[in-house]
C-alpha cells in the first residue's frame, strides 16, 4: 500500500518540479485525448437523441402497426369504426399485448376565439403516450378515466394555446369543436411545438373523436388503425398471426401488419466518425512519441537521482514502477484536461441546429465516452512510461551517484 | 555479534582488454553497533567500493558480508533494497540533494520508501530532523539557496531520518572548508551517536578520521588498521607519503581529493598503504 502511495507521490513531486517539461509533453496528449472523448461522446449523444426521437415518432422497439383498407373489390366498403375496435380488441387481448393503442386522425372543425380553424387531431388510447416516449410539458396525459367525460380531454401543443388567445393548461381552458353538433373539450395537457410556426394540433381519446368524424372524414383519413408494443423476439412471430387473425375478422379488407420502429441509426455517418477517431488516435501516438522522447532525455539527465533514490532503499522495480507512474500520472492529468474540455464542449454544442428540431430530452454527457478518453490517457502514459523505465532500471546505482 | 562483518571480500572487474582488476582484496572488517569507523586511502584505493558493499549498492566479487547476522549473499536483490533503506544512511562529499526541492523534500524524500508510522508522518519526522541539525528556519528553502554547510546538513538530515543502524559518509567534509567541515562531523557525531547508529566515514582527511575510535587505511585494496592520533593528523601525506602524491604504479597525481574512485578506469590507481598500526604487515615501511 505504502509502496503504491509512495510511487504515486514521487511521481507527483516529479511532475510538479518540472511543470514545464510536463506541459510541452502533454499539450498533444491532451488534445488528442479531448478528441477522441468529444467524437466519442458526440455519437453515442446524437445515437441517443435520434433513438428517442425515432421512439417519438415511431413507438419502441417492437411497435407493430396494424392497418385494414377495404380492397375495394366486390364492392367492399370499409367497416364500421365499432368492428374495427370490437377486432383490434380481441387481438390485444388474444395476444396479451400490455401496451396497445388505437391510432385515427382527423381534422376538427376547432372555434377559436378569432375564427373556426381545421385542426388536425390525433386519436389514441393512454398506453400511446408510453409507447412512444411521449410527456406533456404541463397538466397531463390521458388516463382510461377521460373515456367517461362528457367534455373530451385534449391534449393540445403550445400553438393551440396560442390560438386560444394564450391561455396556461392550469387555467382548464375548453374550446368547442365541431359543426352541426358541437361539443365543448377540455385542454388537459399541452406540449411544446414540433417546430417553429407549428400549426395548432391536439391528441383526443380515439373514442371521442365521434363526435367530429364524419364518413368524409374517414374516407380521407382511412381507418382506425392499432398499435402493439409487443417483445422484440416475438415481433416476426406475431405479425403473420395478427394479419391473419384480423384478415379472417375483417371481411374484404386488406390486412397489413409491419413492424413501425426503426433500428436505431447513428446521425453521425459511421465512416466520418472513424476517420476522425482514426486521426485521434494517431494525434495521441504522437504525443505519446512525443512523452517517450522527452522522458528518455530526462531519464538520462535524471540518472544521479535515480541512484540517490537506490541508495534511500528503492528497489530496482520501485525505479520501473516509479518511473513508468510519472509518466501515467502525467497522462491522466492530461487525460482529466481533455475530457473536461470536451465535456465543457459538448455540453454547450447546439443539437437543436445539428438536429434540426428541438430536442427535449438532451442527453447527459455520456459516462463511456470519458472512460474512453481516461482509458486513452492512461494507456498512452504506461505505453510513453515503458521505455524509460527500462532504461532506469538499467542504471548502475554506483555510477548514478557518481555521475 | 557485531553489527556488519566482512570476511575475505574482494572485488574485481573484467576490464575491456579482459584483464582482471582487482578493487578489494580480502577485506576483514567488523563494525559494531554504535561505533564510530573511520578508513583513509588515496585516490583510487577503492574506499568508495567498500563503501558500495558496506551500504548494499555493490556486491563483493567473493568472500562474505554479514549483516546483523544474515548473510547478505542469501538477500534477493528487493530485501537488499529494503536493508538498504531501512538500515543504511548515505552521506555523500558533493551532498547529492534532490534538486528543485526544498529542503524538507530532501529529507522526506527517503521516507516515502518507508512504512507505517515513518511514511504516514513523513512530513512531521523530516521537519524534526531538519529541527536537529539546526535547519529548522530552513523548511522550504531549495539546496541551491543554502551554503555548503547547511546543503551537508540537510544531506545528514535526509540519511539520519530513518533512524538507520549505519551511517555511511563518503567524504563528508570534503567539499567543505576546514571550520564547516569541522562543525558538520560535530553534528554527525552527536546525532549518530544519539541515534545508536555506526558512523562509517571514508576520508582523506586524517582529522575528521582521528575522532572514529577505529581507523583503518585502505591502499592496494587491502584494509589496515592504524591509528592517527588528533596531534598527527593532518595530511595523508604527513603519515608517509610524502607530498600526498600517490606512489603506486599509473598513480594519478590529479586525483588525489577526488571522491570516486573505484571506477574500472581508476581502480589502477592504488596508492601505496598508509599507517599501518601496531604493525600491521601492507606498507609497514612507510609509517611516519
Amino acid at each position: 500500500m505504502t509502496g503504491i502511495v509512495g510511487s504515486v507521490l514521487e511521481a507527483w513531486d516529479e511532475l510538479r518540479v518540472h511543470k514545464v517539461r510536463v506541459l510541452l509533453a502533454l499539450v498533444g496528449v491532451a488534445v488528442a485525448v479531448c478528441a477522441i472523448t468529444a467524437i466519442s461522446a458526440a455519437g453515442e449523444m446524437l445515437r441517443q437523441v435520434s433513438a428517442e426521437q425515432n421512439d417519438r415518432w415511431n413507438g419502441r422497439a417492437a411497435t407493430l402497426q396494424v392497418s385494414a383498407w377495404p380492397t375495394g373489390e366486390g364492392g367492399s366498403v370499409m367497416p364500421a369504426p365499432e368492428e374495427y375496435e370490437q377486432v383490434f380488441d380481441e387481438i390485444v387481448e388474444r395476444y396479451s399485448v400490455g401496451y396497445s393503442s388505437m391510432l385515427r386522425n382527423a381534422p376538427a372543425p376547432v372555434r377559436f376565439p378569432e375564427g373556426t380553424r381545421e385542426v388536425y387531431t390525433t386519436g389514441v388510447e393512454p398506453d400511446w403516450a408510453t409507447m412512444h416516449r411521449f410527456e406533456v410539458t404541463s397538466g397531463r396525459w390521458f388516463t382510461d378515466a377521460d373515456a367517461d367525460r362528457l367534455s373530451p380531454a385534449l391534449v393540445v401543443n403550445q400553438a393551440f394555446l396560442d390560438a386560444l388567445g394564450g391561455v396556461s393548461v392550469a387555467e382548464h381552458p375548453t374550446v368547442t369543436i365541431g359543426g352541426d353538433n358541437p361539443v365543448v373539450a377540455t385542454v388537459v395537457g399541452a406540449y411544446p411545438d414540433a417546430w417553429p410556426q407549428a400549426e395548432p394540433e391536439a391528441y383526443v381519446l380515439v373514442g371521442a373523436q365521434a363526435a367530429w368524424v364524419t364518413p368524409e372524414s374517414l374516407e380521407m383519413t382511412g381507418p382506425p388503425s392499432l398499435e402493439l408494443w409487443v417483445p422484440e423476439e416475438l415481433a416476426d412471430d406475431l405479425v403473420g398471426l395478427v394479419q391473419r387473425d384480423v384478415a379472417g375478422a375483417l371481411s374484404g379488407v386488406q390486412a397489413d401488419v409491419f413492424r413501425f420502429d426503426s433500428p436505431d441509426y447513428a446521425s453521425v455517418d459511421g465512416a466520418i466518425r472513424l476517420v476522425v477517431l482514426g486521426v485521434s488516435v494517431i494525434a495521441l501516438l504522437l504525443g505519446g512519441l512525443g512523452l517517450v522522447n522527452i522522458a528518455l532525455v530526462t531519464v538520462r539527465y535524471r540518472i544521479r537521482e535515480i541512484g540517490i533514490r537506490r541508495s534511500f532503499g528503492a528497489s530496482s522495480g520501485r525505479v520501473f514502477f516509479s518511473v513508468m507512474m510519472e509518466s501515467v500520472v502525467a497522462t491522466t492529468v492530461a487525460g482529466v484536461l481533455g475530457v473536461t474540455v470536451a465535456v465543457v464542449a459538448l455540453h454547450n454544442l447546439p443539437l437543436d441546429a445539428l438536429m434540426g428540431y428541438p430536442v427535449q430530452d438532451r442527453p447527459g454527457f455520456p459516462l463511456s465516452a470519458a472512460v474512453t478518453g481516461m482509458v486513452a490517457a492512461v494507456g498512452i502514459g504506461a505505453l510513453a512510461g515503458l521505455l524509460p523505465a527500462l532504461v532506469a532500471v538499467r542504471v548502475k546505482v554506483i555510477d548514478a551517484i557518481r555521475y | 555479534m557485531s553489527l556488519l562483518e566482512l570476511s575475505g571480500v574482494t572485488r574485481s572487474v573484467v576490464l575491456p582488454d579482459d584483464r582482471t582488476l582487482e578493487i578489494l582484496r580480502g577485506i576483514d572488517l567488523t563494525v559494531d553497533a554504535g561505533e564510530h569507523v573511520s578508513i583513509v586511502g588515496r585516490s583510487g584505493t577503492g574506499k568508495s567500493t567498500l563503501l558500495n558493499i558496506l551500504g548494499l549498492l555493490d556486491a563483493p566479487t567473493s568472500g562474505e558480508y554479514v549483516l546483523d547476522g544474515v548473510p547478505i549473499g542469501r538477500l534477493s536483490g528487493r530485501a537488499r533494497a529494503r536493508r538498504r533503506g531501512t538500515d543504511f544512511g548515505f552521506v555523500f562529499q558533493q551532498f547529492n540533494l534532490l534538486q528543485g526541492r526544498t529542503a524538507l523534500e530532501n529529507v522526506v524524500a527517503p521516507l516515502l520508501y518507508a512504512r507505517g508510522r515513518q511514511f504516514w508522518q513523513r512530513r512531521t519526522l523530516a521537519a524534526e530532523m531538519l529541527e536537529r541539525v539546526g535547519l529548522g528556519d530552513r523548511l522550504d528553502t531549495r539546496p541551491e539557496k543554502l551554503s555548503g554547510g547547511e546543503q551537508q546538513r540537510v544531506a545528514i538530515a535526509r540519511a539520519l531520518v530513518r533512524v538507520p543502524r549505519v551511517i555511511l559518509a563518503d567524504e563528508p567534509t570534503g567539499a567543505l572548508d576546514v571550520d564547516t567541515g569541522s562543525e558538520v562531523m560535530d553534528l554527525l557525531d552527536t546525532i549518530a551517536r544519539e541515534n545508536g547508529s555506526a558512523l562509517i566515514a571514508i576520508t582523506h582527511d586524517l582529522a575528521v578520521a582521528s575522532r572514529a575510535a577505529r581507523q583503518f587505511r585502505l591502499a592496494e585494496g587491502v584494509l589496515t588498521p592504524i591509528a592517527i592520533s588528533a596531534r598527527s593528523a593532518g595530511s595523508l601525506g604527513a603519515l608517509g607519503a610524502p607530498g600526498g602524491q600517490p606512489s603506486g604504479p599509473g598513480a594519478d597525481p590529479g586525483a588525489a581529493g577526488h571522491p570516486a574512485e573505484s571506477g574500472d578506469d581508476q581502480a589502477e590507481h592504488v596508492a601505496r598503504p598508509l599507517v599501518p598500526a601496531h604493525g600491521a604487515a601492507p606498507g609497514e615501511g612507510d609509517a611516519a
